[in-house]
C-alpha cells in the first residue's frame, strides 16, 4: 500500500513537493535523506503536486531522495507507559527509552461539544498567593503567562507544576533553550513529580516544523488522560515560538500575511489549541497554562493580543512578580466565593489599597508632600510586595489570607480599610 | 435525491478547508455539496466557479481528503429550517442541534454528523386562520401554533413569489412538521402543499414586509449608561468594540437577560465555549419577569465557538439573523447579539487568503465593508402584511486587534451602526462596570430621558474631564475651588450613574422609570451651587453624598428605604446650602 517516490520537484525552505496520486490531505510521509529519516506532512494538494512540510527541515534534502507515504495522519501513542517519558516533536523518544507504538491516537481531534462541558467550578491550588488569593486558577481554565524575555516564567511554570493538585502533568516545550529543558527535567525529578509527567520537547536547536506539532501532541495525550477521569495540567512554553513557527511555514508557502507577517488564521489556530481546556461532565479535566512572551513588552503584538481574546484571563509577569494590575483570572468568581468568607472582601480591599499606594508613590516621585495617610500607604505597599507578591513566597490560601490581615493591621485602623465590620470583627488580628 | 439526477464532481486540489472540484453538470453559487471521504459526507458550500471548476469551502476538517474523491452537489443553497420548535434550542452554525449531536457522537463534534434542526415527531396544536378561497402571498399566514409563551404563525413560504389561492386548510388539531396543513394553488391551478415548516437560504434577507419604518422606541437594557446616554432603538443596530478583558461578553450577557424584547438570539461566533456553557447552565434557571417562564424559552443560541470549523463560523452569523427575521415576521421584537463580529470577519479573511484574492487592509478582503453593511442592514423595524409591527435589533461586539479602534472591522462597523458603545481599557482596569467610555461613545437614537438633561450631564462630564487632566499637571493645590467642585461633580456622575454594580440584583436592573426619576435628582445636584469653604470640605461633602446616592441605587424603587434615603440625600444637600442654578431650574421645570 505504501507508495514510494524518488523524484522531489521542488524544495523551498522546509516545504518540498512531489508528484503523486492517491495522497490524502494531512497524511504523513517518511523522507530518507543522507542525514537519515524524517517525517513529513502533506499540507497542500494541487492535482498531482503534493506539498509536504519536512519535520527535520529542508536542509540537505536532495531531489533524488526517497519519499514514502505512510497512509495515516500524525498520531501519538497513548497509555500509562507515557508517564515519566520525554518525546520530541515527531513523537520519538528523546530519553533513550523505547519507542511507544501501542494504542495510537490521532492528534488535533475535533473540538468538544459545548453541551458536554460543565461550568468550571473547582479551584486549582498552587500555593502562590498572587494566584490563589488574587487571581485564582480554576480547573479547566486556559490561562497564559504574559511575560517578556528574561523573566523567570519557566521557573514559575515548574513551580506550579510541582505544587498544583493535578493527577497528570503534560509539558509541551516549544523552542526551549536546552538549559531550560534540563531545568524542567531536574526540577520535576527533584520534586518527585517526574513519574506523573509526560514531556513533549522541542528545543531551539530542533527543526521548526516539529515545533508546530508539540501543542497538538501534548493536548491529544492530555485529552485522553482526562477521558480516563484524570485532572490533567498542560504547560505550554512558549506559545509565541509556536506562532512564529506557523508564520515561518505560512510565508514559505506564500500565504498572504495579515498582521506583522502572521497568517490570517492565527486566532483560529491558537484557539483550537487553547480550547482543548475542558471539564468533562462526570469525567476528568484539562487545564492549560501557557507562556506567551511579548516581544518588546507589547501586549498589542499579534500573539499576546490574539491569545488574550481566547484565554480566560492572563498572569502578567513583570519584574519577577505577578502584577496584580494586568493580571486577571476570569473564572475566579466561580470559586472564590466558596473558599473562606473573607476571601473576596480582603482581595478587593488589598488591591484597592495597593492601587492607592501606586498613586501615592507617583505623587512622592513627583515631589508632592506626603500626608499621614500617604505614609501609611507607603508602608502598606512595601509590606504587600515583600510578604505576598514576591515569587518566592509559598503559602496556602488560608495562610496567605491571614498574612493579608496582618499586613492591614500593621498599617491601618479597622475602619480605614473599607471592609465590612462583620469581617474585621472576626478576622482583625489581636495585637 | 435519486440516482438519475445526481450531480457529481471530483476533487482536484486541497488547501486547508478549500477544495477545487471539477464538475460537468450545473452548479450554482453558494450551493451546498457533500465531499465523500471514508464513510463520511462532509458538508461544503460553493464559493467560486471558474469554467468547470468549482471552489468549495468545507464546513469540517479536511484531513484525509484526496484528489479524485467524489463530491455530490445538492442543488440547494445553505438554508435554515423555519418552523415551530426553534425557541430554547442550542444550534451550531449550520443549525444542527448540539444536544442531538452529543447523543449521536458523544463528547466530540465528530465530522460528517448532522441532525435535523426541528423535531419532526413532535405534535403542534394548529389553529387555522385562513379559509378556502382566501388570497395569500408570501409572509402572510394561514394558521398558528402555540410555541411556549408565543403564538407562532405558520406562513406561506417566503420563496413563493406570486399571489395564491387557498384551496384547503387543515382543521384545528394536532399535527407534526411532516403533515400538510394547507394547500394553495397558483394562477395556473398548480397545487402547493404547505407544512408547519419550510427552508430559507440564510444569506438572503427576508423582505416579506410592507414597509420599513424608522426605529423610534427605545429598547430598554436596564443599563443606565446605555438607556439614558447611548440608547439603542428597537430595530436599530449598535456595536460594542473593546480590547480583551474589557467586558464585551459580560455586557452582552446582561443585555440578553434584561432587554425588553420578545426573543433573544445569541450568536456565539468564534468565542470561548466556556461562555456558552455559562449561558446554557444559567438561562434555564432564570425566570423572565415578563413571561414568568424560564429565560431559555425566549432564547435561541447559535454557537460556533473558536475551535469549531471556521467556515461554519461564517455561516453562523447568517443563520442567526435569518431566525431573527423569521420571528420578526410574527410581529415580535427580536434582539440578535453577535459575539464577536471580528471572528466572522476573520473567517472571511481566512477564506479570502486561500482563494488568493488581492488583500485589502490588514489582509481583510476588499468586500469586508459591504458584507458588514449588508449584515447590519438586515436589522430593522417593519410593518408587516397584517398591519402589525416587528423588529430585529442587532448588537455586535467587535474585537479590534490590539484594542485599536482604527482597524478595518471597527471602522467598517461604525459606518453602518446607529449606536457605538466603545469599551476602554482604562475604565475596565479601574474596575468600572460597564466599561463603556462616555467620552467616545455615541448614539443616534432617542433616549428615555429628556435630551436637554442628557446634554447638561454631558457638559458637566466634559468640563470635569478637562479639569481632571489639568489637575494631573498642576496638582490639586493649583486648582480653583470652583473647578475642583466641577471635577467632584463629574466624579459623582460617573460613580452613581455611569457605573452599576452588576452583582447587585437591584442596581443591575435599573428600569426606565427609575432612570427618569433619578436623573432629576442628579441634575439637581450637578446643577447646584453649594456653600463649601475649601477643597477638603468639598471632597468630604461629595464623598458623603456619593455614598448616600450609591446606597440609594441599591434600594428597591419606591420602597420605604428608597424614600428614606432620598430624604437623607435632600437633607445633606440642604445642610451644605445647595441652591439650584438658573439653568438647572429651567431643566427641571420643563418636564416637572
Amino acid at each position: 500500500m505504501n507508495k514510494v517516490f524518488n523524484r522531489i520537484e521542488s524544495i523551498i525552505g522546509n516545504v518540498i513537493t512531489v508528484r503523486a496520486t492517491g495522497v490524502k490531505y494531512n497524511e504523513l510521509a517518511q523522507i530518507t535523506t543522507r542525514f537519515g529519516k524524517s517525517l513529513a506532512q502533506v499540507n497542500k494538494i494541487d492535482g498531482d503536486i503534493i506539498s509536504l512540510q519536512v519535520f527535520a527541515g529542508g536542509q540537505g534534502v536532495s531531489t533524488g531522495d526517497e519519499v514514502r507515504f505512510l497512509g495515516s495522519e500524525m498520531r501519538v501513542s497513548f497509555s500509562e507507559d507515557l508517564l515519566g517519558r520525554i518525546f520530541n516533536g515527531s513523537g520519538e523518544p528523546r530519553d533513550n527509552g523505547p519507542a511507544l507504538t501501542d494504542n495510537m491516537t490521532t492528534i488535533g481531534r475535533p473540538s468538544v461539544n459545548p453541551t458536554k462541558r460543565i461550568l468550571a467550578n473547582r479551584m486549582l491550588r498552587t500555593n502562590i498567593p498572587m494566584i490563589d488569593m488574587f487571581n485564582t486558577l480554576v480547573v479547566s481554565q486556559k490561562l497564559p503567562i504574559f511575560s517578556i524575555s528574561g523573566e523567570p516564567y519557566n521557573q514559575l511554570l515548574a513551580r506550579i507544576a510541582l505544587q498544583a493538585e493535578a493527577d497528570v502533568i503534560v509539558l509541551g516545550g516549544m523552542g526551549l533553550k536546552y538549559d531550560d529543558f534540563l531545568y524542567f527535567k531536574n526540577t520535576l525529578a527533584d520534586g518527585g513529580a517526574l513519574s506523573k509527567t509526560v514531556m513533549f520537547i522541542h528545543t531551539a536547536a530542533d527543526p521548526t516544523v516539529e515545533c508546530m506539532m508539540i501543542p497538538d501532541m501534548a493536548l491529544a495525550v492530555a485529552e485522553q488522560f482526562a477521558l480516563q477521569d484524570k485532572d490533567v495540567l498542560v504547560l505550554l512554553t512558549d506559545m509565541t515560538n509556536f506562532a512564529d513557527a506557523m508564520k515561518e511555514i505560512a510565508i514559505t508557502q506564500e500565504q498572504v500575511p495579515s498582521n506583522r507577517g502572521y497568517p490570517g488564521d492565527l486566532y483560529s489556530q491558537l484557539a483550537s489549541r487553547y480550547e482543548k481546556a475542558v471539564d468533562f461532565a462526570n469525567s476528568g479535566s484539562v487545564t492549560v497554562l501557557g507562556v506567551t512572551t511579548m516581544p518588546g513588552d507589547d501586549v498589542t503584538h499579534p500573539v499576546p493580543d490574539n491569545t488574550g481574546y481566547i484565554t480566560e484571563g492572563q498572569y502578567y509577569l513583570k519584574g519577577g512578580r505577578i502584577e496584580p494590575f494586568g493580571s486577571l483570572s476570569r473564572l475566579k468568581q466561580n470559586v472564590n466565593g466558596k473558599t473562606r468568607k473573607d476571601h473576596r472582601a480582603l482581595m478587593d480591599a488589598m488591591i484597592r489599597m495597593y492601587s492607592a499606594y501606586k498613586d501615592t508613590l507617583e505623587k512622592k516621585n513627583m515631589g508632592f508632600m506626603m500626608s499621614r495617610w500617604d505614609e501609611k500607604l507607603l508602608k502598606y505597599g512595601e509590606l504587600f510586595e515583600e510578604r505576598l507578591m514576591d515569587l518566592s513566597v509559598n503559602l496556602s490560601l488560608e495562610d496567605a489570607l491571614n498574612v493579608g490581615w496582618e499586613i492591614l493591621a500593621e498599617c491601618f485602623e479597622k475602619d480605614e480599610t473599607g471592609i465590612k465590620s462583620e469581617l474585621t470583627d472576626e478576622f482583625w488580628p489581636v495585637k | 435525491m435519486t440516482e438519475t439526477t445526481q450531480n457529481l464532481g471530483k476533487v482536484i486540489s486541497v488547501n486547508g478547508n478549500l477544495l477545487s472540484v471539477e464538475f460537468s453538470g450545473k452548479v450554482s453559487m453558494n450551493e451546498i455539496c457533500y465531499v465523500k471521504v471514508d464513510d463520511n459526507a462532509l458538508k461544503s458550500e460553493v464559493i467560486r466557479i471558474r469554467g468547470n471548476v468549482a471552489q468549495i469551502q468545507v464546513y469540517e476538517m479536511t484531513n484525509g481528503i484526496k484528489c479524485g474523491d467524489t463530491v455530490e452537489f445538492t442543488g440547494d443553497m445553505l438554508s435554515a429550517e423555519l418552523g415551530p420548535g426553534l425557541l430554547g434550542q442550542i444550534f451550531d452554525g449550520l443549525q444542527n442541534p448540539l444536544p442531538l449531536l452529543a447523543e449521536k457522537a458523544g463528547w466530540f463534534l465528530e465530522r460528517g454528523i448532522y441532525a435535523g434542526a426541528l423535531d419532526t415527531e413532535r405534535k403542534w396544536e394548529f389553529t387555522p386562520t385562513a379559509k378556502a378561497g382566501d388570497k395569500v402571498r408570501a409572509g402572510e399566514y394561514v394558521g398558528t401554533v402555540p410555541e411556549g409563551f408565543f403564538t407562532h404563525k405558520i406562513f406561506v413560504p417566503f420563496y413563493l413569489l406570486d399571489t395564491y389561492t387557498v384551496k384547503s386548510v387543515a382543521e384545528k388539531g394536532e399535527y407534526t412538521l411532516k403533515d400538510t396543513i394547507a394547500v394553495i394553488t397558483d394562477e395556473f391551478g398548480n397545487e402547493i402543499p404547505l407544512t408547519l415548516s419550510f427552508k430559507w437560504p440564510v444569506k438572503r434577507a427576508i423582505n416579506c414586509y410592507t414597509e420599513r419604518l424608522a426605529p423610534e422606541e427605545t429598547m430598554e437594557t436596564k443599563v443606565r449608561l446605555i438607556d439614558s446616554f447611548f440608547p439603542v432603538a428597537k430595530g436599530g443596530t449598535y456595536c460594542i468594540p473593546g480590547p480583551f478583558g474589557a467586558g464585551k461578553t459580560v455586557l452582552q450577557h446582561t443585555t440578553s437577560r434584561n432587554a425588553d424584547v420578545d426573543i433573544v438570539i445569541i450568536a456565539a461566533c468564534g468565542e470561548r465555549a466556556g461562555e456558552v456553557v455559562e449561558t446554557i447552565t444559567e438561562f434555564p434557571e432564570i425566570i423572565d419577569p415578563r413571561t414568568d417562564r424560564s429565560l431559555m424559552e425566549r432564547t435561541i443560541i447559535i454557537c460556533n465557538t473558536s475551535s469549531m470549523p471556521v467556515a461554519s463560523r461564517e455561516a453562523s452569523v447568517y443563520t442567526s439573523v435569518t431566525l431573527a427575521e423569521y420571528y420578526r415576521q410574527m410581529g415580535l421584537n427580536v434582539l440578535l447579539l453577535a459575539d464577536s463580529t471580528s471572528r466572522w470577519a476573520q473567517a472571511l479573511r481566512e477564506m479570502s487568503g486561500r482563494l488568493e484574492e488581492i488583500p485589502g487592509e490588514e489582509a481583510f478582503p476588499a468586500y469586508l465593508e459591504s458584507y458588514i453593511a449588508a449584515f447590519y442592514e438586515r436589522a430593522g423595524y417593519v410593518r408587516l402584511p397584517d398591519g402589525s409591527k416587528g423588529s430585529v435589533t442587532i448588537g455586535g461586539t467587535v474585537s479590534p486587534a490590539g484594542g485599536n479602534f482604527e482597524e478595518p472591522v471597527t471602522q467598517a462597523t461604525l459606518k453602518v451602526v446607529g449606536a457605538f458603545h466603545g469599551l476602554s481599557r482604562e475604565r475596565s482596569d479601574a474596575r468600572k462596570y460597564p466599561a463603556i467610555d462616555p467620552m467616545i461613545s455615541w448614539s443616534k437614537y432617542g433616549s428615555v430621558i429628556d435630551a436637554n438633561k442628557i446634554d447638561f450631564c454631558k457638559e458637566v462630564m466634559l468640563h470635569g474631564d478637562e479639569i481632571e487632566s489639568m489637575m494631573k499637571v498642576i496638582g490639586e493645590d493649583g486648582t480653583s475651588l470652583e473647578d475642583f467642585i466641577i471635577y467632584l461633580k463629574e466624579e459623582m456622575l460617573d460613580a452613581v450613574y455611569f457605573q452599576q454594580n452588576s452583582f447587585d440584583e437591584v442596581d443591575a436592573n435599573c428600569q426606565k422609570d427609575r432612570q427618569i426619576y433619578v436623573i432629576d435628582k442628579l441634575v439637581g445636584i450637578l446643577g447646584s451651587d453649594f456653600e463649601l469653604k475649601d477643597r477638603d470640605s468639598a471632597r468630604t461633602f461629595f464623598n458623603r453624598l456619593r455614598q448616600k446616592f450609591i446606597d440609594w441605587n441599591y434600594t428597591v424603587f419606591k420602597s420605604d428605604d428608597f424614600y428614606k434615603l432620598e430624604k437623607e440625600i435632600d437633607k445633606l444637600y440642604e445642610e451644605c446650602g445647595g441652591k439650584l442654578t438658573q439653568r438647572a431650574q429651567e431643566l427641571l421645570k420643563v418636564v416637572g
